[in-house]
């Protein structure tokens, strides 16, 4: 009797843990989700409402969708891309390091970094930002990267406005999280017998052949873990938003609007919804994850 | 000479994207009036002007120094008590059995990809009715939690894979549990404990969410919120922002470089973590 009890005593700590600070949060969120600004009565699903009926919320949903499409796109690309052409010189590590460091820093860091990349003074006078000294440089007028958000001729053609300066906040995400996808892709690529390719190459296929044909499908569970994890990131994204705009000028995501309607605005009701909508975005990928997980367990 | 092109575009894309930092670098090094009025890049010609005044003035005036103290004092208990924490559950998970134990394990796989978010309303509410919102113990155990499911996850898989007929052995020789954990387990997994400390470590050290929700007392806030609030108020003066942001950056780089090799080796076993 005594033996059963063991394996629990050693789980115990974590699990405490997880029950007072994920588990139970987790679940009187969701009911906070259904009350009022104060928790102190349920409003049915009025939050619900409010947040995919209003503008400001309806343009933070597309915002986290912009990012969920470009930020993991444009990383998982450019990520696999490096991967691949590091893979064929000799001082790999070193061009690896330069790419991979913005990992190690703060989002708030980068925020810095990035503002004062896209510093913008007005026409005439000497722009501090390498971003608008380039534009300026080949003769294109400064932009206020941060701030403006007018896509030329289109932006009447669109049904609700696509603020463009959310794409100057992805290229700052893409610059911290493609080192993390080239790392993971370089050690697939890496795992990928030499056979196979020098066999395809012995019959005459392409280089590019090879890349499509070969390297890409064997590559593509790798590929599918990157992107789940690049996802979460999109949909939690906070920090970098919060520092580079405070999410003015319809910059606004998910998680920045929670965080005003908490601190803010008081409005603990709305702030839960807009949690649990992160949450059921993020559901089905932890169904993949779990899926994932009983594979690898079954071929250990 | 065909790989010309080759070598042209990766040393290009690298260059690129060393570029920011070292702009952050340069500027934080110029004094302010030449911060405000010419490009970083001009600084590198004859006379050369560069100064650490940015950085003495950030320290003592805006709590810089402060801040970078309460950083250490959030992270580093931010880091040894979940790895201690988890170390115990992971074992438990690889080498003992009991009832219910993959489902266990699946739900730990799960909470890996929680939000934060979903948890800070009630977290918040919580600490606060105990009295302990505001303070280092409250985010201790708040990181704890958080980083709890990465922890486990990563923990269990190392320790699963050692080696079956050491511990066996070392059973059969008398050894408790708790012996085999501490003079067999632990110290033959110091890799995987070491990239996961190194991950831990600057996720707290590099967290704003979590420090800005629990900790208000700008006494106690990590740099992340002091550098958040210099921006707020000083969003043009560069030079500060600029040295106050390399002060954040320092350890996080002193770590990536020294142990680049653990750092790589922990995103390629963690890839999930949310």
């Amino acid at each position: 009797m005594r033996g059963r009890l063991i394996p629990w005593i050693w789980l115990l700590p974590a699990f405490l843990f997880i029950a007072v600070f994920l588990v139970y949060p987790v679940i009187d969120t969701l009911r906070i989700s259904f009350m009022n600004d104060d928790s102190s009565a349920y409003i049915g699903l009025e939050n619900y409402q409010f947040v995919f009926t209003n503008s400001a919320t309806q343009s933070a949903l597309l915002n986290n969708i912009l990012w969920l499409a470009l930020f993991t796109v444009l990383a998982v690309g450019l990520g696999l891309i490096i991967a691949v052409l590091t893979g064929r010189i000799r001082y790999e590590s070193l061009a690896k390091a330069a790419i991979f460091i913005p990992m190690a820093i703060s989002f708030v860091a980068a925020a810095v970094i990035w503002r004062f990349m896209y510093a913008f003074k007005p026409e005439g006078f000497t722009q501090i930002g390498l971003v608008n000294a380039a534009g300026t440089g080949v003769g294109l007028e400064p932009i206020a990267w941060l701030v403006e958000h007018q896509l030329p001729y289109v932006d009447q053609l669109l049904p609700m406005p696509l603020h463009t300066n959310n794409f100057a906040l992805i290229a700052v995400g893409v610059w911290m999280w493609t080192g993390f996808a080239m790392v993971v892709l370089s050690a697939g690529l890496k795992g990928i017998p030499t056979e196979v390719v020098e066999a395809a190459r012995v019959d005459g296929a392409s280089e590019w052949q090879i890349f499509w044909r070969i390297i890409l499908p064997i590559l593509s569970p790798t590929i599918a873990v990157v992107a789940t994890t690049l996802v979460i990131q999109a949909l939690k994204k906070f920090d970098m938003v919060w520092v580079m705009t405070a999410g003015n000028y319809g910059t606004d995501v998910v998680a920045t609007l929670m965080f005003k309607e908490m601190f803010n605005f008081g409005d603990f009701g709305r702030a839960a919804a807009l949690a649990v909508i992160l949450l059921a975005a993020i559901l089905p990928i932890m169904l993949i994850t779990i899926r994932r997980f009983r594979r690898q367990e079954e071929t250990r | 000479m065909s790989r010309l092109p080759l070598h042209l575009i990766i040393v290009g894309i690298a260059l690129l994207w060393m570029t920011p930092a070292f702009g952050l670098l340069t500027s934080s090094f110029r004094d302010a009036a030449a911060v405000a009025n010419s490009g970083w890049w001009t600084a590198f010609q004859t006379p050369f002007d560069f100064t650490l005044e940015n950085y003495q003035d950030v320290l003592s005036q805006n709590r810089m120094g402060m801040s970078f103290i309460n950083s250490l004092i959030i992270s580093i208990p931010g880091t040894v008590i979940p790895i201690l924490v988890a170390s115990y559950a992971a074992f438990a998970f690889a080498w003992m059995r009991f009832r219910g134990r993959e489902a266990l394990f699946i739900f730990v796989v799960a909470l890996l990809v929680v939000p934060v978010q979903m948890t800070l309303i009630p977290v918040l509410r919580l600490l606060t009715d105990i009295k302990l919102a505001g303070s280092f113990p409250a985010i201790w155990l708040a990181h704890t939690a958080y980083g709890l499911p990465f922890a486990i996850f990563l923990l269990r898989n190392f320790f699963g894979a050692l080696p079956r007929e050491l511990l066996e052995s070392a059973y059969l020789d008398g050894a408790s549990n708790f012996r085999v954990f501490f003079r067999l387990v632990l110290p033959l997994s110091v890799p995987a404990l070491a990239s996961l400390a190194i991950f831990q470590f600057l996720w707290v050290w590099n967290d704003l969410l979590v420090a800005l929700v629990i900790l208000q007392d700008p006494s106690k806030v990590p740099m992340t919120v002091t550098i958040t609030n210099l921006v707020s108020s000083y969003g043009t003066q560069w030079q500060l922002l600029t040295s106050a942001a390399f002060i954040s950056m320092m350890l996080p780089l002193v770590i990536f470089f020294a142990l680049q090799r653990y750092f790589v080796q922990g995103i390629l076993t963690g890839a999930v973590k949310g």
